[in-house]
Formats: C-alpha cells, sequence, structure tokens
C-alpha cells in the first residue's frame, strides 16, 4: 500500500514530447485508472511511476520518499505488462517464484508464497506447467501472480485485459477488482477502454496529448466533464454538441440556440460574445411536439431495449437515447427536449467546460 | 499432427510436388555426401589400393592409414629390419611389413588440439563479445549506432587475406607469430563482426519487457540480462557459435601464413602429411576423417538451433 505522487512530471524523447507536466495523486489503497487514447502519453507516465523511463523534470513520489532517480527494482513496485512478459524458459512456479528468488528468500518460504498466491488466483494446479502452453486468461493470472506474490508497495498495469479477447476481459475486469479489494492493494491501471475504466476504477484520470484533462470518479466525469475531448471521448455514443455563438452574464439560467431559449444550469462566469458548445448525453434528450428546437431525424441504431437516434438540426447533430419502443421514421421533423439540469457549455476553442450549477464550482 | 478435413488444401503441397522436391533433396544430398564418403573410405585403403586405377570401391579394409597418421616412420633394409627384435604390438608389426620402422609419434594430436583450442577458444570470445555488444546495439541508445553497425560489418566486405601482410607484420612485432593467442585473436577478430550482426537480429526478436519485468521485480539489470536475456537467447547463441566455429576450424590461409610449428592447426598440417614419405592418401584421408568429427559433433547437438538461425525473424513465435 502506498500512495503515489507526480508533481509537473514532463517527459521528452528527442524532439517530442510525450508527457507535458502531469500532477497526479493516487490515494492508499485506490484503484487508479489512467484512460486516454492511443498516443497520449499514458504509458510513459505509467513507466516513470515504475521506474522504467526517467522523466525530464519533475518529482515522483512514493509514500512521500523522493524516488523520481531511483531504478525501478530499488521502488518496490509490481508491473504488470500488456503482453505478460512470461518468462518462456520457466514453468508456472518458476515464473511467479522469481521475484522472491533474487531477495533471499528461504526456499520453503519461497515455496509457501507461491503456492498460496497460485491458491489465491486459482492456478494452483497449473504451477508445474510451462507458460507456453497456457490460454490467454491462465497467462494472464500467472502475470498477477509474478505481480501479488511480493506484496510490493503499489501494483502497475498497462492495458493487462488487451490481449484477451472481450468475453473474457469483462470476467477478468470483475476478478481484477476483487482481488484489488482483497489484498488492499494501489493499483494504477493503464487503458483506452472508457467500458473497462467505468466498471473498475475508484478514480479515472483522462489524459489527452500528453496532459490530464480531468480526474475524477466515473460519475464524475461522466456527469460534468471538464472539457470536449473528455465529453466526447467518454459514453457510447459521446455526448453531442450544438453550436452556439452568445455573450452570456454570470448567473444565466438560459442560453438562446437557434432563436430558441434552451433552460441550462446557473452559470458561474461572465462570458463575452464567442463560440460555445451546448453539451448533451443521449439519455438526457426526448422527442416533444411542443419543444421549439426541431431537427430531422436522419438515422436510428438498434440496440435491443433502447435506440440511438440521430437528429440533425441547424446548430448540430444529436443523438437521443430512446425506448426502443417509440417508432421513429426516417426524414420525418421532431422536436427536442434537453434535460436542463444535465447540459454542459463549453468555451468551443479552448474546449474548457463552463463553470456552472451542475459542476458546483467543480473548477474555474 | 493435423489431418486434413478438405481434399484440397492450400497451404499443402501435393503428393506429385512433394516427390519432386524429396528428389531433388536426395539428389543433392549424395551429390554432397559422396566425397565425405570416399575420402572416409579411402581413410581404410592401403596406400596401393588408394591409387589404384580404376579406383577401388570394394577392397579389404585396413588401418594403415591411421597408423601413418599418427606414427612417423623410416623405411630400412630387410637385412636391418631382421636384427631387430620381434615387433611387439599389432601396429608395430603392420608397419614392418611394409619395411619401415616407427621413429616415434607424428604431430597430429597436437596439431589436433591447437585446432580444438584456437577453434573452441575463439568461438567462444567472439559470441561472448558479440552476445554483449549485440545487447548494447539493441537496447541503448548508442550514439552512431547505424555508423558503428556499418563499420563492425565493413570488416567482412574484403576477404581477411587482404589484410595478410599487415597482419603478418603486426603479428611478427608483437610476437603473436606461431602463438595461440594470437590464431585466438585474429579469428575473435574476424568472427565477432559476424556475432554482432547475427545476434543482434536475435536480441532485438527479444521483447525488452522481459528485462523490464525483472528490472521492476527487483534485479539490476545485468542480473536480469544473465537470467532472462540469456536463456531466451540460447537460440541465436548457439547458431551464432556454429557459424563462428566453421569459419575458425577451416581457415587455412592465415594457419599458413601465421603458424609453422606450436600453434599450427589441422588445416595446414593435412597437406603437409602428402609431402611425409611419398603421397599418403590414406593418411591425408584419415586426418580429414578426423578433422570432420568435432565439427559434425558439434552441429549436430545444435541443430536444432541452426535450422533456426538461418531462418530467424522468417516467422514470429
Amino acid at each position: 500500500m502506498a500512495e503515489i505522487k507526480l508533481e509537473s512530471v514532463a517527459k521528452t524523447f528527442g524532439t517530442f514530447t510525450a508527457v507535458k507536466g502531469v500532477n497526479v495523486t493516487v490515494d492508499h489503497g485506490s484503484f487508479f485508472v489512467i484512460l486516454g487514447p492511443s498516443g497520449c502519453g499514458k504509458t510513459t507516465t505509467l513507466r516513470m511511476m515504475a521506474g522504467l523511463e526517467l522523466p525530464t523534470s519533475g518529482r515522483i513520489l512514493l509514500d512521500g520518499e523522493d524516488v523520481t532517480v531511483l531504478p525501478a527494482s530499488a521502488r518496490d513496485i509490481a508491473f504488470v505488462f500488456q503482453l505478460f512478459a512470461l518468462y518462456p524458459h520457466m514453468n508456472v512456479r518458476q515464473n511467479i517464484a522469481f521475484p522472491l528468488r533474487c531477495q533471499n528468500y528461504r526456499r520453503d518460504e519461497v515455496r509457501r508464497s507461491v503456492e498460496e498466491t497460485a491458491r489465491l488466483l486459482r492456478i494452483d494446479h497449473l504451477l508445474d506447467r510451462r507458460v507456453g502452453g497456457l490460454s490467454g486468461g491462465d497467462r494472464q493470472r500467472v502475470a498477477l501472480g509474478r505481480a501479488i506474490v511480493r506484496r510490493p508497495k503499489a501494483f502497475l498495469m498497462d492495458e493487462p485485459l488487451g490481449a484477451l479477447d472481450s468475453e473474457f476481459r469483462k470476467l477478468m475486469c470483475g476478478e481484477l477488482r476483487e482481488l484489488h479489494d482483497r489484498i488492499d492493494a494501489t493499483t494504477v491501471y493503464i487503458t483506452h477502454d472508457q467500458l473497462e475504466a467505468m466498471a473498475m476504477a475508484d478514480v479515472i484520470a483522462i489524459m489527452n496529448q500528453g496532459r490530464v484533462e480531468q480526474i475524477g470518479t466515473p460519475q464524475e466525469i461522466y456527469d460534468r466533464p471538464a472539457s470536449m475531448f473528455v465529453a466526447d471521448f467518454i459514453g457510447a455514443p459521446p455526448m453531442s454538441f450544438l453550436a452556439v455563438r452568445a455573450s452570456l452574464q454570470r448567473g444565466a439560467r438560459s442560453i438562446e440556440v437557434d432563436g430558441v431559449p434552451l433552460e441550462m444550469p446557473q452559470l458561474f462566469e461572465d462570458r463575452a460574445e464567442g463560440s460555445l458548445a451546448l453539451g448533451v448525453r443521449p439519455e438526457n434528450v426526448s422527442f416533444a411536439d411542443s419543444a421549439g428546437l426541431r431537427g430531422r431525424v436522419i438515422g436510428a441504431e438498434y440496440l435491443g431495449t433502447t435506440q440511438i437516434v440521430t437528429v440533425t438540426t441547424a446548430n448540430g447533430q444529436i443523438k437521443a437515447r430512446l425506448p426502443s419502443g417509440n417508432a421513429v421514421r426516417i426524414g420525418e421533423t421532431v422536436g427536442l427536449a434537453l434535460r436542463p439540469d444535465k447540459l454542459s457549455l463549453f468555451d468551443a476553442v479552448s474546449g474548457r467546460a463552463l463553470s456552472s450549477a451542475l459542476y458546483g464550482g467543480l473548477h474555474g | 499432427m493435423s489431418t486434413p478435413i478438405t481434399a484440397h488444401s492450400v497451404a499443402e503441397p501435393s503428393s506429385r510436388s512433394k516427390l519432386i522436391a524429396s528428389f531433388l533433396v536426395v539428389t543433392y544430398a549424395v551429390i554432397t555426401i559422396l566425397p565425405l564418403l570416399w575420402i572416409f573410405l579411402t581413410g581404410f585403403k592401403t596406400p596401393p589400393d588408394s591409387i589404384a586405377y580404376p579406383p577401388k570401391v570394394l577392397f579389404e579394409p585396413s588401418v594403415e592409414g591411421y597408423v601413418n597418421l599418427f606414427t612417423t616412420r623410416s623405411r630400412q633394409t630387410p637385412e636391418f629390419l631382421a636384427t631387430l627384435p620381434p615387433p611387439q604390438t599389432w601396429y608395430e608389426r603392420l608397419v614392418r611389413s611394409r619395411n619401415m620402422v616407427i621413429g616415434g609419434p607424428s604431430k597430429v594430436v597436437p596439431r589436433f588440439v591447437n585446432s580444438m583450442v584456437i577453434g573452441f577458444g575463439s568461438t567462444f570470445l567472439a559470441v561472448c563479445f558479440g552476445t554483449i555488444a549485440a545487447y548494447a546495439f539493441s537496447r541503448f541508445r548508442v550514439p552512431l549506432a547505424d555508423d558503428l553497425l556499418f563499420f563492425i560489418l565493413s570488416t567482412r566486405m574484403m576477404p581477411p587475406i587482404a589484410v595478410a601482410i599487415p597482419i603478418y607484420l603486426m603479428f611478427r612485432h608483437l610476437g603473436l607469430t606461431d602463438t595461440k593467442l594470437g590464431m585466438i585473436l585474429l579469428y575473435t577478430a574476424v568472427n565477432v563482426s559476424l556475432a554482432v550482426w547475427l545476434l543482434k537480429g536475435f536480441m532485438d526478436e527479444i521483447p525488452r519487457e522481459y528485462e523490464e519485468a525483472a528490472m521492476v521485480d527487483g534485479y539490476t539489470r545485468l542480473q536480469a540480462f544473465f537470467k532472462v536475456v540469456l536463456p531466451q537467447a540460447t537460440t541465436g547463441i548457439a547458431a551464432t557459435a556454429i557459424f563462428c566455429l566453421i569459419f575458425a576450424w577451416n581457415e587455412y590461409a592465415f594457419a599458413v601464413l601465421l603458424t609453422s610449428g606450436d600453434a599450427q592447426t589441422m588445416p595446414p598440417f593435412i597437406p603437409f602429411i602428402i609431402g611425409e614419405g611419398g603421397q599418403d592418401w590414406p593418411a591425408v584421408a584419415a586426418a580429414t576423417t578426423i578433422f570432420f568429427i568435432p565439427i559434425l559433433c558439434f552441429t549436430i547437438l545444435l541443430r536444432r538451433h541452426l535450422l533456426r538461425g538461418i531462418t530467424f525473424g522468417a516467422v514470429r513465435k
């Protein structure tokens, strides 16, 4: 168990800056997920936590101790790789025992720890098998076993489920979270899959182009995205945006879209004339004949219990999640009602969310 | 292993092309093995049989070639031979029947030992240096890495013998002429470039995650190298070792030039047998056969790796 803290950590490879000043605190015992598209710097960040890369600038603290330039071997951290990195020339038992073998444990202690770990992961029947013949899931468990056998201060996992098929990934998601709770560990987990992140995380950090866009619980991030990037990255389908030009006063409670005034959470900041984007999640959109905002249906995607209907308006496309019982005809003109308390307003140029009652003064 | 389900498998060659392929392979094998077989048989012929015309395929086997190889002999008059005590051993008796007496053991054993020491010694060194250098080129940001690799390769761009005279002068100056150390250094120098290039390919194939996992688990880079990278690289190391050994074992030109006595290897020694008391082909053939054995054993032992060494990189593991 440990607290991991990054203070304006940056990493440059030649002329390319992979990580641009990241500040993150991972609390004791939390399951911290770093989520972002490929190339956003999340793996580099994790590798710097592990000591596999040295930061170009900034500090890394592990339980308050500065470990910025400490080699990986001296940090007491376990790392699970995407492709597991099990040693093919060793069997399962030797793989799991490998981290203990450099620490002068007695032979029977090693044996006991390995067997205990294997039982915890339900792979005790595989101990004498070679790793080459194992299934993806069993390899994953062996990799986890090698990580937990040493009881390190923290676990760092780099897309550990990326190589598994989707069926198995769901199962392992549950197992990983359960394991985390059972051994009371601090885990930093990297993924580009938002469903995985939502399902497992206590706290999610969303990264984009080397920066952290937002840190929060899954629900915070979903309901109150701090930027258009987060709003667009999270949710399937993501948030829809209506392009608006307006100037707004602090305390404003409505915004005019295409001549139609729409209610929205009270604004906490002044806004000079400029391009804005009004964001709405598909489940907060419904059809109402009386609504002033009109649009034409251009597509419907059937998903079983619900359907995603795409409506085009003068200010952009909106996706609505409707019960699949509602009959929708392509080409018909409909009125759109947006849930007033769930609307987000973004600066269309910087992508930043404007401070409002919904955000509760979270920032700005 | 897997039985074909359909009659027409795209990947499986048809039985006719298999037949043609096996015919070609067998023909090629016969063509290449025949001279070796002839040498092996000649080693068991008597000197007259070995130069008989037409050549004898069927003959009475004799170990005279081997006896001649391992001994030095002198021709004597029958009168003198009659004064000697009767021969004590079977090989003395054989030599006497040719009107000769054994002077002592020949130099074949020390020359063979020289070949072993120089061949395996230089292979060991070349593979050691090659492994370390290849690891460095594969894992670290070496400044001018591409230029250095090209420079290393460029040492192979001319026949080594082209630099024979400078090397001869250097060796003489340093007192390395006709020393095992000198030959080991020379063959190592020639082989290291091959070893670096071959092994870099193998090192590149080993995922970095293996070492990184070991380093996160508390091992130093050096420990990770020995415990994780080396076992993974055994295939490449074995293949490289075979290539290096074959070169060092068979090398002739430098061995002729730089060795004459103490450090002489088998390749310059074997033709030297011809001049000793007439053209003793069975002895030459016997020497060639014995010379052939170590490399044959070594290659058979590492055969599995050699095959992968030649085709490495073709298929992802």
